[in-house]
């Protein structure tokens, strides 16, 4: 696969995705000045668009620097509880402020994604047998477990008497003025790249990375933090998207390896073409109505993730 | 040259390395040997840095080796530890070109490609340079390794076991490459060994560990004799003169 093949999709998914949804607008009517087209574009479509293009590229980068830095395939925000801390952190917030602002939101989510991701690589260090599967699935029952406490303190305390549908991914609220924060995002992506090939080093392991001069620690706190930006803008706009951190990195890793500098601009491109056919395919199923897009990326990426694990084992632990 | 002074570690309650001093000569081939739990590994971590000790000093040039900023100390020593379970998907240029990584933090320069070229060259790796490590066999994967430690380009290249599951073709060519390292690129080269006739056959000096205490040192011809080796290995090892190399026979020994 070609990274401009990637870009020209991405491009067309982008036009499509702009003239889809519950009002009519076809590109004749900006051209005519239709002012309440133009209202519903710019307030509604263009930020939408944005939303995408932000969340997909993001949540696939975090899946990559966390396969990197964890040296497994099937870790991701998803599958290493960064993201079930970041929801811990937003309704533990809510228990301390009555009237919570998003700035304390923001900052509780992001403590608890950083230092939800510190203790899973450092769970990782204690487990002697580090097998392909085994590590993620102690991840994901580390998740369920900080999910299962957000749940609890949520109900108990009547913060939020529906955590998961609270967090349920969906581009559908996504208005002018309700997504400027996915901005953060773009900053940690670029400095994701900057750090493409230290990323790749400590990915080769600490022994590896010291013999080549590289202060691992440094890099792996780096790689954590920029993860736990991406998460906390991702799940406080739009929620959660499971999968696309996983599947991602992992079909650029089959057909372009594991050198970060050379898979990062393909990654974000796939991620965004992912997350565009998805969100389409939920405006399109029951239009004028929507499903809520995380459940249309689950279906999907499900089907993926199997086929990935059925075909792709000796892959993932060679 | 480094020198090794009153090194000792423990881990937990376990003397693992008890009072080592050894020296180690530059432009020479070094083996380590010694049976199972010598400390053969943990010295050579403690030398490149991977371990530090808990007391004693290693100095490389008279300089300890704890003051030396980690990318420069890149730039002079190498390590290859053992068991390299890399799950990175990289070709072999990918990896060979990383070995720079101290010198260009990743943006090749023409130097650096040289540099690159050159080690593909010398471990034979031309054909495959474009080739994802995890569709080479296990020799050819170690020749991509010591290509990189090659690129690295450092004065002092130490390889923990790099013979570990490799048949006898291959490790003859990696011992002959090593040799060539030390000879023709005037690199000094600490290897750890388990089969002493491989040490006896290609290196210059042996260091001979047992407990974590230093039990030989010295040229390889006063290592390799039955006496110093029952000493080392608590058996009765007869050596044989064969074309001019000392081979040890110990597999029916008593």
């Amino acid at each position: 696969m070609r990274l401009w093949m990637l870009l020209i999709a991405a491009m067309i998914l982008s036009c499509i995705s702009l003239f889809v949804g519950a009002v009519d607008i076809k590109p004749t009517d900006l051209f005519n000045w239709d002012s309440d087209k133009w209202q519903i574009f710019l307030i509604s479509r263009v930020p939408r668009l944005l939303a995408i293009i932000l969340a997909g590229a993001g949540m696939s980068i975090a899946g990559l620097i966390m396969q990197s830095l964890s040296r497994n395939k099937f870790v991701s925000p998803t599958t290493a509880g960064t993201l079930d801390a970041a929801k811990l952190g937003i309704v533990i917030s809510m228990l301390f402020f009555t009237n919570v602002t998003y700035m304390e939101q923001i900052i509780f989510a992001f403590s608890f994604a950083l230092i939800g991701s510190m203790l899973f690589m450092q769970l990782l260090k204690q487990i002697k047998f580090k097998d392909a599967i085994f590590v993620p699935l102690i991840g994901i029952m580390y998740g369920n477990i900080l999910s299962a406490m957000t749940t609890f303190l949520g109900y108990e305390s009547n913060v939020l008497q529906n955590v998961s549908d609270f967090f349920m991914g969906r581009f559908t609220l996504i208005i002018s003025g309700r997504y400027e924060l996915l901005y953060v995002a773009l900053p940690a992506i670029i400095l994701a790249y900057l750090y493409a090939n230290k990323f790749t080093v400590a990915g080769m392991g600490e022994d590896f990375a010291k013999n080549l001069g590289l202060s691992y620690h440094f890099v792996l706190n780096i790689g954590l933090i920029i993860v736990a930006v991406i998460t906390t803008t991702v799940v406080l706009t739009v929620g959660v998207i499971p999968f696309l951190g996983l599947i991602v990195p992992n079909i650029v890793s089959l057909y372009l390896g594991d050198h970060l500098r050379k898979t990062i601009p393909h990654t974000i491109a796939l991620g965004v073409v992912f997350l565009l056919c998805c969100d389409i395919l939920s405006r399109l199923l029951i239009h004028p109505y929507e499903i809520p897009v995380n459940t249309i990326v689950a279906v999907i990426g499900s089907a993926i993730f199997l086929i990935m694990l059925f075909r792709g084992k000796a892959y993932a632990k060679s | 040259m480094i020198e090794i002074k009153k090194l000792t570690k423990n881990f937990g309650k376990k003397k693992v390395m008890n009072d080592v001093t050894v020296t180690i000569h530059p432009k020479k081939i070094t083996s380590f040997i010694g049976p199972n739990g010598a400390g053969k590994s943990t010295l050579l971590s403690m030398v490149s840095r991977l371990l530090d000790a808990d007391t004693g000093e290693i100095l490389l040039d008279k300089n300890d080796v704890k003051g030396i900023k980690s990318n420069v100390f890149a730039k002079r020593v190498s390590i290859l530890r053992q068991s390299n379970h890399l799950n990175v998907r990289l070709t072999v240029r990918e990896l060979v070109s990383f070995g720079r990584y101290p010198y260009s933090k990743g943006s090749l320069t023409e130097e650096d490609k040289k540099f690159v070229d050159q080690a593909i060259e010398y471990m034979d790796l031309k054909e495959m340079e474009d080739k994802f490590l995890d569709e080479l066999s296990g020799g050819q994967k170690q020749r991509a390794f010591i290509a990189m430690v090659i690129a690295q380009d450092t004065e002092y290249i130490l390889l923990d076991e790099p013979l570990n599951n490799l048949d006898m073709k291959h490790s003859v060519q990696i011992m002959k490459i090593l040799r060539k390292l030390v000879d023709e690129l005037g690199k000094t080269v600490v290897i750890v060994l388990h089969d002493i006739n491989f040490a006896s056959v290609y290196s210059d000096r042996i260091v001979a560990l047992k407990n974590g205490r230093l039990i030989k040192d010295g040229d390889t011809h006063e290592i390799i004799n039955s006496d110093a080796l029952r000493e080392v290995y608590d058996m009765h090892i007869p050596v044989q003169e064969q074309d001019g190399c000392r081979i040890c026979i110990y597999f029916n020994s008593h």
